[in-house]
This record gives structure tokens, sequence and C-alpha cells, in this order.
């Protein structure tokens, strides 16, 4: 194939912001994975040469505006952990799936952390911990995630 | 530097209202998004209504027969009272009631952060919306707008805990104001004086004070008055009379009566 099919991480993008804004029942929203995070931290582990803080801050910046949340919040979550991300890549390939997950949970937490702490400027009251939960389902989910997004982005040589 | 870039925009959203134009756009460009998620559930409502049967259309065909029999009935009474309070209302020489101009709009989504609870809906500018218009539902107040994009704007619902509204109960007309606590079932009346008479099962009515919201609309109903004579107020608990979370269709109040004024407050953010 000639195109590197750069057009595949696009779809991703859009396709991780329609599942940070689907409905979800009321009582669950607490658990929704941070898609976004996970989108960031698979790509610039998966092109680092390529990918970086750059465009986790623009994936971030167009989160905010499409949840309405403050402007700036998850661009400035997101750039962190890609800058955590970019430092690391490099062990996180070695890693078996076990610290991979370990690894991921830190990173969530990290973005979770940074957005709570906007919250908290914003005054809105966090109840203990809560506010980590992403960080579980998302370490969760980065299992099934991250094999299968390697598997078609390395079967449409996106580069 | 992005970080920088992004801390610095984070206060000038924080600070100022520079990025409000900015962040109405976005409430327009968002909505395709929020309208695609919701599609599984209107294929499913569309089926549900498809394949209903035919006794349970009688059925309910029947019942709204009867409801609009009912309602009509007491639409009657309410233009000769109508009638009766725009004459008193002429003798006392105050101002006269404004007929509000109400329009429908469509839930297409809610916000994604469960700290916040705000709505989208399909209604925007070009159907003359602004910042501040009342948003209700069937049975009450639910929020207003704050962020007015071209074709979908963004409300605030009463229960956030950044929003507050003035309120009186009907039964003798004492003010108070109704904070979001950011459940979506309680409201809180705090500072209210140890002495006031207020009630369990007393229902609150928007008081127009602060000139957004207008007077009148059902807000919610005590069902809890914490009465501690340690302490120098009274706390109620209200539940919101509007159903925060199940409303598919609200309406959106843009008559005369939303002066832009200031008012009663958001606490926070916006």
């Amino acid at each position: 194939m000639e195109a590197n099919n750069r057009w595949f991480i696009a779809v991703t993008v859009v396709v991780a912001l329609l599942l940070a804004v689907m409905p979800l029942p009321y009582q669950w929203l607490w658990f929704r994975p941070a898609f976004t995070a996970l989108l960031v931290i698979f790509w610039v582990n998966y092109m680092p040469q390529s990918l970086g803080v750059g465009f986790a801050w623009a994936v971030g910046l167009l989160e905010d505006l499409v949840t309405g949340a403050a402007v700036g919040s998850q661009a400035l979550a997101l750039a962190v952990v890609a800058y955590f991300s970019l430092l690391t890549y490099q062990r996180t390939r070695a890693f078996n799936m076990g610290q991979q997950l370990m690894w991921v949970f830190i990173l969530v937490g990290i973005n979770q952390v940074l957005g709570n702490w906007v919250h908290s400027l914003a005054g809105k009251p966090v109840s203990g911990l809560t506010f980590l939960w992403p960080a579980v389902t998302s370490a969760l989910l980065w299992p099934w995630i991250a094999p299968w997004m390697s598997g078609v982005a390395g079967r449409l040589h996106v580069k | 530097m992005l970080g920088l870039a992004a801390v610095v925009l984070i206060a000038i959203n924080h600070y100022t209202d520079w990025l409000q134009p900015l962040r109405e756009r976005a409430a327009g460009l968002a909505a395709p998004l929020y309208w695609l998620t919701g599609a599984p559930e209107r294929v499913g409502t569309w089926a549900g209504e498809q394949l209903r049967t035919r006794e349970e259309l009688l059925e309910e065909n029947s019942r709204l027969r009867r409801q609009v029999l009912l309602l009509e009935q007491r639409s009657q009474q309410l233009a000769a009272v109508k009638a009766e309070n725009t004459q008193l209302k002429e003798l006392m020489n105050s101002a006269g009631m404004v007929d509000e101009r109400v329009l429908v709009a469509q839930v297409i989504g809610v916000s994604p952060d469960p700290l916040e609870h705000v709505l989208l809906i399909d209604k925007g500018r070009d159907d003359g919306l602004t910042l501040g218009t009342p948003i209700m539902d069937a049975s009450g107040l639910l929020g207003q707008v704050i962020e007015a994009g071209g074709s979908a704007s963004r409300v605030l619902l009463i229960t956030d805990s950044s929003h507050a509204i003035p309120v009186q109960v009907l039964r003798n007309n004492i003010r108070a104001v109704a904070e979001g606590t950011g459940d979506l079932y309680r409201l809180k009346l705090r500072h209210l004086a140890n002495t006031s008479d207020i009630r369990e099962g007393d229902l609150l009515l928007s008081s127009g004070l602060g000139g957004r919201f207008p007077a009148g609309y059902p807000v919610g109903e005590v069902i809890a008055i914490d009465r501690d004579p340690g302490r120098p107020f009274a706390e109620a608990e209200v539940v919101p009379r509007g159903r925060m979370n199940r409303s598919r269709f609200v309406l959106a109040v843009v008559g005369e009566s939303n002066a832009s004024g200031s008012g009663d407050k958001d606490l926070g953010s916006e």
C-alpha cells in the first residue's frame, strides 16, 4: 500500500470523542473509561516519532469543546499524559500486559488528577477518590483495545 | 510550552468570559456527535412506537382523550381567573402579566461529566434563545441556557452545584433561594430563619426576583427541614419538580420575561 493511511488516526479520534459523550445512566457516569486518554497513550506509544504532545493537546482541546468542559482542562491533562508516554515508550513496549495495565492506570490517574484539579478550581465538590474510577476502568479496557488497535493499524500500514 | 498554553486557557476560561463565543460555537459543533450517540436509543423508540399493538394504541388514545377533557375544563376556569386577575391588577395599577412565548426543544445530549448537570438541546440563537433563557418541562423548571449556539444550546440544570434560583413558598409567599447540590434529585434551601413558616410538603414556585426566571413556575417540594436550635439558620431539603434526567422534550421560554439582567446568580464557573 502506498498511502500511509493516516486517516485511521482521525477515525479513532472521532470514535473516542463519540464514546466520551455517549449517554450513560447517571449512576454509571463515574465509571466511564477515559477514552481519549487511552487513545493518546496508544498512539504516542505506537508512533512516538510523529505523534506527541501537540497531538494530545489538540485532541484534548477538541474534547473540551465537545463536552463543554473548561476549555484547556483536557488539553492540559492529555498533554501531560502524552509527555510521560513519550518519556517512557521504549520501556513500556517491553512491558508484559500486567505491567502495561498498571502503567495505563497510573497515566490515566494523572489525567484524572489534573482534570479534578480544574474541577476544584471551578468549585465543584468531589467526594473522596471517586474521580479515579475512570483510571481503573480504562486500565481494565487496555488489554482489549491495545492489541486490536495495533492489529488494525499494522494491517493498514499507518505510519 | 503547550502545557503552559493550556493553563493559560483554563485561567482565561475561569476568570473571564472571552471564550464564551468559542464555547457557543462549539455547542453547535458538538451537536452532531451527541445526535449520533443518541441514534441507537432513537431507533429503539421508533421501533417501539411502530410495533405497538392496536389495543395499546386504543388504550393510550382514550387515556389522552380523558386527559384533554380534564385539561380543557381546567383551562376554562383559567381564562376566567386570568381575566379577573388582569382586572384586579389594573385596579391596583401594577404591571400586567406578560404571556410568554414557549418553544419546544429536544434534548440531544447530556454532559458526560458527572459533576456537571448540563443538557444539550437542539434550539439556539436562531430560534430566539439567548443566554439565560429559562428551560422547563411539563412538571417544573429545569434550568437556564448558559451557552447559546446557532442551532444548539447548553442548559445548566437547577440541580447543578453552581446554580441557585430564587423561590417562594406557594402557601405563604416566604422567599428563599434554592441551591443545587450536585445531586439530580435534591435542592437545598440554606439560610432559612429558624422561625420561618416552612413545612414539609410545601410547594416552591419561582419568585421571579432577579429577573431571569419567570415567576410562578413550580420548582420543587420541601421534603425535610432541619431546624437545629444550635445553629443560626435552618435548612430545608427540596425535591425538584422538573424531571431532570427523564425529559426528552423541554420548553424554552423565549418571551418578554427573560430580561438578561444579572440578578439570580451563577455561583461558580458560568
